[in-house]
């Protein structure tokens, strides 16, 4: 795993070296080994959709983890242009977790907003791998007060294994950060584009993930609880995880069936990390795709339609022998 | 003894006495989690559930809290027509359900209704925790929403009774998002000017304390109650170090300013109806523009 290749993916890891190496010595040697080289590029391509086109969602978790999957930062350095970071939540200190500020998208001005996990031990270590205390949640919310007072839509890049279960971030109230989190966004007056790029980890994604759109990458997940945490509920067996995984229907795929999501980015490539900037060009036009049809709305119907959009949510039948609960309210006086 | 407090009319779902008969544990007597006082159940019965020689907090089922808390026969259930499904095929899950509601006599982990609380009306849930420990999944969700949406056109304040190990981790996703449901709810409560009062109870944590319970004008608790967003296992293995003492109680979350008011049980009733009284005058002038 230090090389980046998962289990799974070996086998056309070793094709892909061996094309490489075809390469390398066809043209060092000057023998023409083109109808070669094709052929095994063909297999290549061929292996490439049978295993990322079959994934399980565990195999999807993998890849959503990866060390080399590209972080938030990465993302607004390669879809903004002049990205100018803020800091704080003018009340504790600056959570590093999290990461925040102004930058133009095609030249129009918008907020960003996203968990920042580091791309080595060292950053991982500044940044609390990814996982913010709630003074991270409040510098998010700072910043999306400051959209709505300038008008600004806000995006919001979500990648977190889920909000840092420690001492200090119970004792500064992580639980009540978030849940005023999701009221404020669920009322914020200007529209909110929500991209889960890879793990969405329970009310730690959700204190950044409400939104009028939720887009998710083809390999993140999103659910209530991470598989191994369900797998030791569950089966007293964190190692389960597998199942836990297949039980909690977290992919892409699961949440736009559920009709929660939106829309589901392919990965170039089978898998974000493969090719950054074509996965920053996806998310891109996703983003400016979605805007275009949120930007005219007034706030109002912009405050109604995200109401509806999460109200809708749920699944349950009504005992029709017990009676409409409608009619129960219309029956009611003081 | 809680016998008179609930009205039975035909078209009205209400509470039957028969379903509140349960109120008394299994067997003649009950162990004190606190002090390990053995108590005879009739007494500590008769002592709102609370034990006499250390004042620990007993739990409540839902019909019992609704019964301590609002007026003789003044409560009138919603939405026990909502039945759970298993969206998601869970292992497992329909007889947990089927389980949870043979403890409860409830339909889902809260009940909801109105009634009055020293004659003030109200819009009132109480979750129950014999119920999945009052996981909140689709049914609970849509509960609570439909309270608060409920209050809105009635112009009624809201007193949620909470306790929850959290989110309903067999419904996934669909669960994690009554988070949001049950949140915008009460942000548009708050629009519309009306007093919301939370109370948490023991235990009151995860996504139900990371939503809606947090969310009041007022938050109060039992004394001694478990508060907290994670469990404490996982914050152990997490730090790698021993939580401090009473770490997750009322009486912590207090001191780090996340409640109001730890309130006990014999007082309860009283602090809502003054609390509901103080709202009441300020209410009639801003509703009378
Ligand atoms: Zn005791």
């Amino acid at each position: 795993m230090s090389n980046g290749i998962l289990e799974f993916e070996k086998p056309l890891a070793e094709l892909e070296k061996r094309i490489e190496e075809l390469k390398v010595f066809s043209s060092d040697k000057g023998i023409d080994l083109s109808g070669e080289i094709a052929t095994l590029e063909r297999k290549a391509e061929d292996l490439r959709r049978e295993i990322y086109g079959n994934l399980t969602p565990w195999q999807r978790i993998m890849i959503a983890r990866h060390p080399h999957r590209p972080t938030t930062l990465d993302y607004i350095n390669l879809i903004f242009d002049d990205f100018i970071e803020l800091h704080g939540d003018r009340c504790f200190r600056d959570d590093a977790a999290i990461v925040g500020g102004i930058a133009s998208l095609e030249g129009r001005p918008v907020t960003v907003v996203g968990t920042q996990k580091g791309r080595d031990t060292k950053e991982n270590l500044a940044r609390n791998f990814g996982m913010p205390h709630p003074e991270g949640y409040r510098k998010a919310l700072r910043l999306m007060k400051q959209a709505e007072k300038f008008r600004r839509p806000v995006i919001c890049f979500v990648d977190v294994a889920g909000a840092y279960p420690g001492i200090e971030a119970e004792e500064r109230g992580q639980a009540v950060i978030i849940a005023n989190n999701i009221c404020e966004m669920a009322r914020l007056e200007v529209p909110v584009i929500v991209v889960i790029t890879g793990e969405g980890g329970s009310g730690g994604a959700l204190g950044i993930g409400v939104g009028d759109r939720i887009i998710m990458l083809e390999n993140a997940y999103f659910s209530v609880i991470s598989p191994e945490g369900c797998a030791a509920i569950l089966w007293k067996d964190a190692s389960k995880a597998r199942e836990a995984a297949e039980a909690l229907k977290l992919t892409a795929q699961d949440l736009m069936r559920f009709g929660i999501i939106d829309e589901i980015l392919a990965e170039p490539g089978g898998a974000a990390h493969k090719d950054r900037e074509a996965m920053a060009r996806v998310i891109k036009g996703a983003i400016l795709k979605h805007l275009d049809h949120l930007v005219g709305v007034s706030r109002k119907s912009l405050i109604e339609q995200r109401y509806r959009k999460f109200r809708k949510i749920g699944e349950f039948i009504v005992d029709q022998q017990a009676g409409t609960s409608e009619e129960i309210r219309d029956t009611i006086s003081l | 003894m809680f016998k008179d407090l609930f009205r039975s009319k035909q078209k009205y779902v209400t509470v039957k006495p028969a379903s509140v008969r349960r109120e008394i544990p299994d067997g003649m007597w009950s162990k004190c989690t606190k002090c390990g006082q053995i108590i005879y159940n009739k007494e500590l019965a008769g002592n709102l559930k609370v034990c006499h020689k250390c004042g620990f907090h007993f739990k409540l089922s839902a019909l019992e809290r609704v019964a301590l808390t609002v007026d003789a026969d003044s409560f009138v259930e919603f939405d026990s027509d909502l039945l759970t499904v298993n969206p998601l095929g869970f292992p497992g899950y329909e007889e947990k359900v089927k389980s949870g509601k043979n403890t409860t006599k409830l339909n889902e982990a809260i009940l909801t209704g109105q009634a009055r609380i020293c004659g003030f009306p109200v819009v009132i849930g109480a979750m129950d925790f014999g119920f999945m420990g009052a996981s909140m999944g689709s049914v609970v969700g849509e509960k609570v929403t439909r309270a608060f949406e409920f209050a809105i056109k009635r112009k009624l304040p809201v007193v949620m009774f909470c306790t929850s190990g959290g989110a309903r981790m067999q419904e996934g996703i669909i669960s994690l998002m009554q988070m949001v449901k049950t949140s915008a709810a009460v942000a548009r409560f708050n629009e519309a000017g009306l007093l919301y009062i939370s109370v948490l109870t023991n235990p009151t944590t995860g996504g139900v304390l990371a939503s809606f319970a947090s969310l009041a004008d007022i938050v109060l608790a039992e004394p001694e109650a478990q508060i907290g967003f994670a469990g404490p296992r996982v914050i152990e293995e997490t730090v790698h170090q021993k939580l401090p003492p009473g770490f997750q109680t009322s009486e912590f979350v207090l001191a780090h300013g996340m409640i109001d008011k730890i309130v006990e049980r014999k007082n309860m009733r009283k602090t809502l109806g003054l609390l509901l009284s103080l709202h009441s005058k300020v209410s009639e002038v801003a509703l009378g523009e």
